[in-house]
């Protein structure tokens, strides 16, 4: 089936199966690794990214087919002109990952927890990163960075960072 | 873990759906949030041969009041509830405290309230919840539109009345009065993993501060939610009160037929489902102002 996804503000046209999941298409049709696979079971969060600007969706648990039409931002579309998002200049200013591969669901969750909240509490961080597993840091520094990115993206546009 | 191939319908309104469904028969299932139905499918425990994609369907997003009903239709997102206007309203507290604990943040914003109904998997919140509430779900077929109470829509693990060629399209809460609380309680090893038990109450009180009518049921309690009858029948028409609060936490206890696996044994489970509806009573009282 032939579809037209926006990543990242580029579209991709593509034939593929019903079956293919988003996070493979991502992965193995448009070159995109950034999303990554963990648990394959919609469990550990490592596949989301966002759907239309404010839906954090895990891509493993989503076809292909329904991105359609739909515009989708994976990690590697957050950086601008060489300039890092807020919030992963925040991940590395903090150290909010080890092995780093929870990360890009991490941030991604991250970025929507922020669009519908903008100055989240502790409380609010946690549960709202519940469904993203992080099996190396115990979560400290991946909140601390969330605190430092909002209080970043809180500022007028272009003070701060 | 890649689904078998499939043929993929979209369809554009609830009419090319039933047709597709009636079309297709027992091979097709519909796809709504996908939360429970596409990991079925990673698995092989699910190999439809033909899905029909209602996300499009414009008609079947909305969560709105309909007279004396809060309609949520079948595309409507565990989110949206989680987000509503009205949700602080104590009066749909029940529905405010499961929208919070439904599986994770993220499978929320996909994951809908009807698919949940429909995949009525026995550790579901939304199956109890509807219990509690009353609620009816609103089936379309080839006959036309049928509403049926929650009760009878659910029928056994994953399986409720939604026959070959129907869909179901909306499940209805009635709007409770203003002296109604609820509360939903639930034991979950972590964010995400399937309840070890969880009850949904919900109370109905009189001017006098009587129970006028409760709405008591446990999850993960048996091949499917469970209404707990004998405590509903025992709240009703009295004043609430700690001894009526274990009486009704009793009967949940002998009525829940778990399963022992690795969240607990049968015996502590069947405690457990006591525990819950106790603290659900409680809470649900305390929001209308009982504290016991």
């Amino acid at each position: 089936m032939k579809i037209k996804v926006t990543v990242n503000g580029i579209s991709y046209e593509r034939d593929v199966e019903p079956r293919t999941l988003l996070a493979y298409f991502l992965r193995e049709d448009c070159g995109l690794t950034g999303t990554h696979v963990g648990c394959d079971t919609s469990s550990c969060g490592c596949c989301v990214v966002v759907m239309d600007g404010d839906k954090a969706v895990k891509a493993c648990t989503m076809f292909a087919v329904q991105a359609d039409g739909h515009e989708i931002l994976t990690v590697e579309g957050l950086a601008q002109a060489g300039k890092l998002h807020p919030l992963q200049q925040a991940f590395w200013d903090q150290h909010g990952l080890q092995c780093g591969y929870c990360t890009p669901g991490m941030i991604l969750s991250s970025y929507v927890l922020l669009k519908h909240n903008a100055s989240p509490s502790e409380a609010d961080i946690r549960e709202g990163l519940a469904g993203n597993l992080c099996r190396c840091t115990g979560y400290q520094n991946i909140v601390k960075a969330v605190q430092q990115a909002a209080e970043t993206l809180r500022q007028p546009a272009g003070a701060g960072v | 873990m890649i689904p078998a191939a499939f043929e993929y319908l979209r369809a554009h309104s609830i009419d090319e759906t039933c047709a597709y469904l009636q079309q297709h028969g027992a091979e097709a299932r519909v796809l709504a949030g996908g939360q429970s139905l596409i990991p079925a499918m990673r698995f092989r425990l699910a190999r439809p041969a033909v899905i029909v994609d209602i996300n499009p369907v414009a008609e079947l997003n909305y969560i709105r009041p309909d007279g004396a009903v809060l309609a949520i239709g079948a595309t409507a997102r565990d989110v949206e509830v989680e987000r509503a206007p009205w949700i602080a309203d104590r009066r749909w507290s029940l529905l405010a405290d499961v929208s919070r604990v439904v599986a994770d943040p993220v499978v929320r914003q996909m994951g809908t309230v009807v698919g949940s109904l429909c995949h009525n998997d026995p550790a579901g919140d939304w199956p109890a919840t509807a219990l509690a509430g009353r609620a009816s779900v609103v089936v379309r077929g080839k006959a036309g539109t049928r509403i049926v109470s929650i009760d009878e829509f659910l029928v056994d693990s994953f399986t409720t009345t939604v026959g070959e060629g129907e869909m179901a399209v909306a499940v209805h809460f009635p709007v409770p009065d203003d002296r109604t609380a609820g509360s939903y309680q639930k034991v979950e090893r972590k964010v995400g993993d399937f309840a070890t038990a969880a009850a949904a109450v919900q109370v109905s009180l009189d001017a006098n501060g009587t129970i006028r009518h409760a709405g008591v049921a446990l999850s993960a309690a048996g091949p499917c939610a469970v209404r707990v009858e004998e405590a509903e029948r025992a709240l009703a028409g009295q004043k609430p009160t700690a001894e009526l609060i274990r009486a009704a936490a009793d009967a949940a206890a002998r009525r829940s037929v778990p399963q022992g696996d690795l969240r607990g044994s049968v015996e502590y489970k069947k405690h457990l489902a006591g525990v819950l509806v106790a603290r659900g009573l409680r809470q649900a009282l305390a929001r209308l102002g009982v504290q016991l």
